[in-house]
């Protein structure tokens, strides 16, 4: 057998934990335990870049598989990627160490324990998009969640307590509807391994029934309106990495199961269902753009916009397109970038002037130019202007759209305008105009660890802005197939009923 | 190696020498390098136009793949013909007079670097739209010019107004590019392609295709070239999406001569002038080009009459001049707005950067009640400023004589009830542009020196690094529409110049119009200077008598048509409003208060009653025990 190289992506994160956290507690550990999780995470980013290299793209079969009996007849530890989930593995793997060195500053209390909780949320984050069991994907999908209340919980704001319980109630609602399907599932296939269930199918008649409980649980992750109103709170309330990740990549699992289980699962239900998604993201681009138009505090604006984006990201799953879907996937790694962008950006001024509050700004660039430049990329980035990443998926999806409903595409361009509203705004009100408060006039500018974090941010955002072809071309294939796939079973369901 | 290469990426290297190592070059390097490579890129554009005159070249070239998703394939490309050469020549030759005269305007700024790099970066982005073989790179180009306009029009950050007018430009240009947007979706759509030439090919085969929208049925090519010609509004700043054009007046000087209204703005007529072998197809759509082309100019003009800051009646000035292209467009005379478009890049420059110096000499005053009296003072200014006017206005034998009296002329001949309807506008507008400018030239540098806050013997010319360009703008002003009126309009133009960048489905009504057409409007405009100066200078009184005979009026010109208003009134405030209501009412008070908040209260009611029942008296359990049993038992025996 060959090397277990996801295996390895996933437990490399967690070993590492396990090793901090048993590590002797003397006085210079917390800069120790600091250099060893960068190093197991970044470590971890290049076994993935690595991973890309081997991963073929003219392909649609899933790669790298590995599967062990874990108990016998029921649950395999069943991995393996195809092009749909790669992405998201290297933006994980990618993520990661800039959260890590993000700590620097922001975590007075417990580095060690945090350090934990960012490694082993990696791990099964990573997970996540690499099960192809059912049972699996379901314990790292939930698993998340412990580490994030951890960190939402522990190192959070002031109304932190209230935040992570939002947090857990709400997604834990969603995810025990979809772990009830899961194993109805496994009664009515006898199996919950995906390749297997693709190749056979569902039955038709369970499959509404079925789509809907998976979609209380991506739903609420997404956050599709209105399931979204926690993650205003979780955002506010969480760590500079803490935002980072639940924006990243957290929200993206939901978008990666809606392309992997509720569209492969099941698609007649998801051609039913359009209508619904088209209403609900739509309302959430409209909705939240206006919302985050008036929003006060920086932190809770961004989370509002990312609903917005999310919003495009199912609308363009749901055209069923190349596009559409090529679009979807694009945009979520975009937006994993620029909203993390977005959510560190505000970590370094809330660092120096201890507030949110977008009134408390104003004439940064006199004192901050360098900081003013990169966020002005990542504003730029949010916006989808042409020449950063946000443009590409919001633009292919929408394409997508438009030949799915001209009157949808209508609509969700009005988003494109008020995003350019609210973010221009935003910069405005921080970055410009006359300096009001002392505290401004004695800022420093970006130091040498955050100018790095934030520039290995800016160039894959315009990088991929001016050549998306990388991304794009390791998807193709894999979203063609699934699209045909698709459209067989929807015809072959179509002779049934006649 | 190709020059246009050179010509398009030089820029583009400048700006990044100047951004980012501006600050270890030092200013004056800066300056130097930006102005040094926008001048080669100049250079090589004349040869390219030389050639494509010349020689008949042609060019596509494809730099690499920028999007490849399904049947969707775009590349990053430079197209070489006609039309494009003489926008390149436009953009860089405006563009590098305005770098040189940058020098001197913002000798005091302390960002000159940061200026510099937007002007070069602006250039790149001009140049990349109008060089692109697809409608995808167009959309670059497209925002990459309005984003560099927002930050030049905020480029004074410490001032207010300038960042509400940049985000405003922005945004209402947006709403433009919503429709642009839409309109290459819908091309998308319909040709699976958005390459020019192709997607130009496929066209004739969809003529009668209908698409069906929320029970309508339209024709696929209106709705495609409607849907284009919103952007062409935005960017053009056209009546109803005009509204940020005035305000980007508070950018520096410069930035107004060179975006908003040599280059930039002018992409609008550009996009339809590229589009013409689509809207050839659209007799409905041009009309509608043409209503908006004329309405624009007619409104523009009347605002622009009673305007006080000397910028702003410029700008104005500009949004009429645009109006006049697209009604040249309009009525299927592509060449002859290309032709405005050409001769107006030099004239408006022009009156800009002449305006430009006389407030540099008023240190920064933009008030033409504020000034007065100066010619003797700025003798060089003021006679470029006159020859810039005459040019505008349309004096004969000035370039603006050619290119609009050509385009009244088109319009009349156009043979339908639209085109002598703007060809009838046309010649009042002509007359009013030629009362508000002389009204300008006249306050600015006749009658008496009204400013208070400055002794009249501190007033001196600005330096020769200002002049300099002035004068080569001026030279343009002049000689342009007598030198290239062939070339642009003539009769042999189609075959000779334009070849198939433009199309015309029919060739253009070349018939002389009456010759009452031909003379009436420089009749009017020579007319009318004695008048404005008699209004203006000898007998303001008369002036004062109008405008309170007339107060209404005078108010709702004096305030823009209430545009800004209405706007405000319409879409700014209520979404503020909305926005405010979904997040406190619906998403606080709702979903919160229903949602989540709802359970757990739910849950902690519930609790905290059966929490009564475990208080540790032993009876208490007894009891509740013998209550459970005693309803199963029920319960098994009814059963």
């Amino acid at each position: 057998m060959d090397f277990p190289i996801l295996s390895s992506l996933i437990l490399l994160p967690t070993l590492g934990a396990i090793f901090i956290f048993f590590s002797k507690s003397k006085s210079n550990t917390y800069l120790t335990s600091k250099y060893l999780a960068l190093f197991v995470s970044f470590a971890n980013f290049i076994l993935s870049l690595y991973l890309w290299y081997l991963f073929d793209p003219s392909t649609s079969e899933f790669q790298f598989l590995e599967e062990r009996s874990w108990i016998k007849g029921f649950i395999n530890y069943k991995v393996g990627i195809d092009g749909v989930s790669i992405l998201f593995i290297i933006l994980t793997a990618f993520i990661t160490p800039l959260c890590v060195i993000s700590v620097n500053n922001t975590i007075k209390t417990r580095l060690k324990d945090f350090l934990v909780a960012i490694l082993i949320m990696e791990s099964l984050m990573i997970g996540v998009f690499c099960s192809l069991d059912l049972v699996i994907f379901y314990l790292f999908f939930e698993g998340g969640l412990i580490p994030m209340f951890l960190i939402i919980g522990i190192w959070g704001g002031e109304k932190r307590v209230y935040s992570a319980f939002k947090f857990f109630l709400y997604t834990l609602l969603g995810s025990v509807l979809m772990l009830v399907a899961i194993i109805s599932i496994y009664w009515i296939t006898g199996t919950t391994d995906v390749i297997y269930l693709y190749s056979i199918g569902v039955d038709s008649k369970y499959q509404n029934l079925l789509w809907l409980a998976f979609f209380s649980s991506f739903a609420v992750k997404t956050p599709m309106w209105p399931l979204h109103t926690w993650l205003p709170d979780a955002h506010v309330e969480a760590p500079t990495a803490g935002s980072v990740l639940l924006a990243a990549i957290l929200l993206k699992m939901a978008g990666y199961g809606f392309i992997r289980f509720s569209i492969g699962l099941f698609p007649i239900a998801s051609e039913y269902f359009v209508p619904l998604i088209y209403f609900l993201s739509l309302v959430a681009i409209v909705y939240t753009s206006l919302v985050a138009l008036m929003q006060e505090d920086m932190k809770k604006l961004i989370a509002y916009s990312s609903v917005a984006h999310m919003g495009f990201v199912t609308l363009g799953i749901f055209t069923f397109t190349q596009q559409g879907l090529e679009g979807s996937i694009f945009q979520m790694i975009s937006h994993g970038l620029v909203s993390s962008a977005l959510f560190l950006s505000v970590g370094v001024v809330y660092e120096r002037m201890h507030t949110r509050l977008i009134d408390n700004y104003g004439g940064l660039v006199s004192t901050m130019p360098n900081f003013a430049v990169v966020l002005m990329v990542f504003t730029l980035g949010a916006i989808g202007l042409p020449g950063t990443s946000g443009f590409i998926g919001e633009f292919l999806i929408l394409m997508g759209v438009f030949k799915k409903s001209f009157l949808v595409a209508i609509i969700a361009s009005l988003g494109v305008i008020l995003a350019a509203a609210y973010m221009l705004w935003l910069y405005k009100r921080i970055i410009f105009g006359k300096i009001l408060k002392n505290e401004i006039k004695k800022l420093l500018d970006l130091n040498k660890t955050e100018l790095f974090i934030l520039s290995s941010l800016v160039f894959p955002i315009i990088f991929f802005g001016f050549y998306p072809e990388p991304l794009l071309n390791t998807v193709e294939v894999s979203i063609k197939d699934l699209i045909e796939t698709y459209n067989v079973n929807l015809k072959i369901n179509l002779m049934e009923t006649k | 190696m190709n020059y246009e290469y050179l010509v398009i990426f030089l820029p583009l290297v400048a700006s990044i020498i100047s951004g980012f190592f501006g600050k270890y070059l030092g200013s004056r390097n800066s300056e130097i390098i930006t102005s040094l490579f926008v001048s080669i890129s100049a250079i090589f554009s004349f040869l390219i136009f030389y050639k494509v005159l010349n020689e008949n070249y042609a060019n596509n070239l494809n730099i690499f793949t920028w999007i490849d998703s399904g049947t969707l394939n775009v590349n990053w490309s430079i197209k070489i013909d006609a039309l494009s050469s003489v926008m390149l020549v436009v953009v860089t030759l405006v563009s590098f007079l305005v770098h040189i005269y940058s020098i001197g305007y913002m000798s005091h700024d302390p960002n000159k670097q940061r200026f510099m790099s937007y002007l070069s970066l602006f250039t790149f982005s001009m140049l990349i739209l109008v060089t692109s073989d697809n409608f995808l790179q167009l959309f670059f180009g497209w925002e990459g010019v309005g984003l560099c306009s927002y930050f030049l029009i905020g480029f004074w950050f410490k001032k207010e107004s300038a960042n509400a007018a940049a985000i405003k430009a922005f945004v209402v240009n947006r709403v433009g590019d919503f429709g642009f947007a839409l309109g290459i979706f819908l091309i998308f759509y319909l040709f699976g392609t958005v390459n020019y030439n192709e997607v130009f090919e496929l066209i004739p085969n969809i003529l009668d295709k209908e698409l069906s929208f929320i029970g309508l049925n339209i024709n696929a090519i209106n709705l495609i070239c409607i849907l284009l010609f919103i952007g062409a509004m935005g960017k053009s700043a056209q009546i109803f999406l005009h509204t940020w054009l005035p305000d980007a007046m508070e950018g520096p000087t410069p930035v107004s001569a060179l975006i908003h209204a040599a280059t930039m703005v002018t992409a609008g007529v550009f996009l339809v002038v590229r589009c013409s072998p689509i809207y050839e197809y659209s007799p409905f759509a041009l009309n509608i080009i043409t209503i908006v082309g004329m309405s624009t100019a007619f409104f523009a003009a009347t605002v622009a009459l009673v305007q006080d800051d000397i910028k702003k009646i410029i700008a104005y000035s500009t949004c009429s001049q645009l109006g006049y292209m697209f009604f040249a467009a309009g009525v299927g005379a592509y060449n002859v707005a290309m032709f405005h478009l050409f001769t107006h890049a030099f004239f408006k420059a022009l009156l800009f950067l002449g305006s430009g110096s006389v407030i540099h000499s008023f240190r920064n005053e933009q008030n033409i009640n504020l000034m007065g009296g100066v010619w003797k003072k700025l003798p060089y200014t003021w006679t470029l400023m006159i020859i810039g006017t005459l040019a505008l206005t349309g004096f004969p034998f000035l370039s603006g004589f050619y290119s609009k009296d050509a385009i009244i002329e088109f319009a009349y001949l156009s043979g339908n009830t639209t085109g002598y309807l703007a060809a009838g506008i046309g010649i009042f507008t002509a007359l009013l542009t030629s009362i508000y400018s002389w009204r300008l030239l006249f306050k600015t540098f006749h009658g008496s020196y009204n400013n208070k806050n400055l002794n009249i013997i501190s007033m001196h010319e600005s330096p020769m690094i200002m002049i300099i360009p002035l004068i080569i703008l001026a030279i343009g002003a002049v000689f342009s529409g007598y030198l290239f009126k062939d070339l642009f309009i003539g009769l042999e133009s189609s075959t000779n110049f334009w070849k198939n960048s433009i199309l015309f489905l029919e060739p253009l009504n070349h018939d002389h119009p009456p010759v009452w057409i031909i003379i009436l409007t420089p009749i009017l405009v020579i007319l009318s200077i004695p008048t404005a100066y008699y209004f203006f200078i000898k007998n303001k009184e008369i002036t004062n008598d109008i405008v309170n005979g007339n107060l209404p009026l005078y108010k709702f010109l004096k305030n823009k048509w209430y545009f800004d208003e209405l706007y405000d009134y319409l879409f700014v405030n209520p979404s503020k409003k909305i926005g405010l209501y979904f997040w406190k009412k619906i998403d606080l008070k709702f979903i919160d208060r229903f949602g989540p908040d709802g359970i757990s209260n739910l849950v902690k009611y519930i609790s905290s009653i059966t929490v009564k029942f475990q208080n540790g008296f032993i009876y208490h359990y007894a009891f509740v025990m013998l209550l459970g049993f005693s309803a199963l038992l029920t319960f098994l025996i009814l059963k």
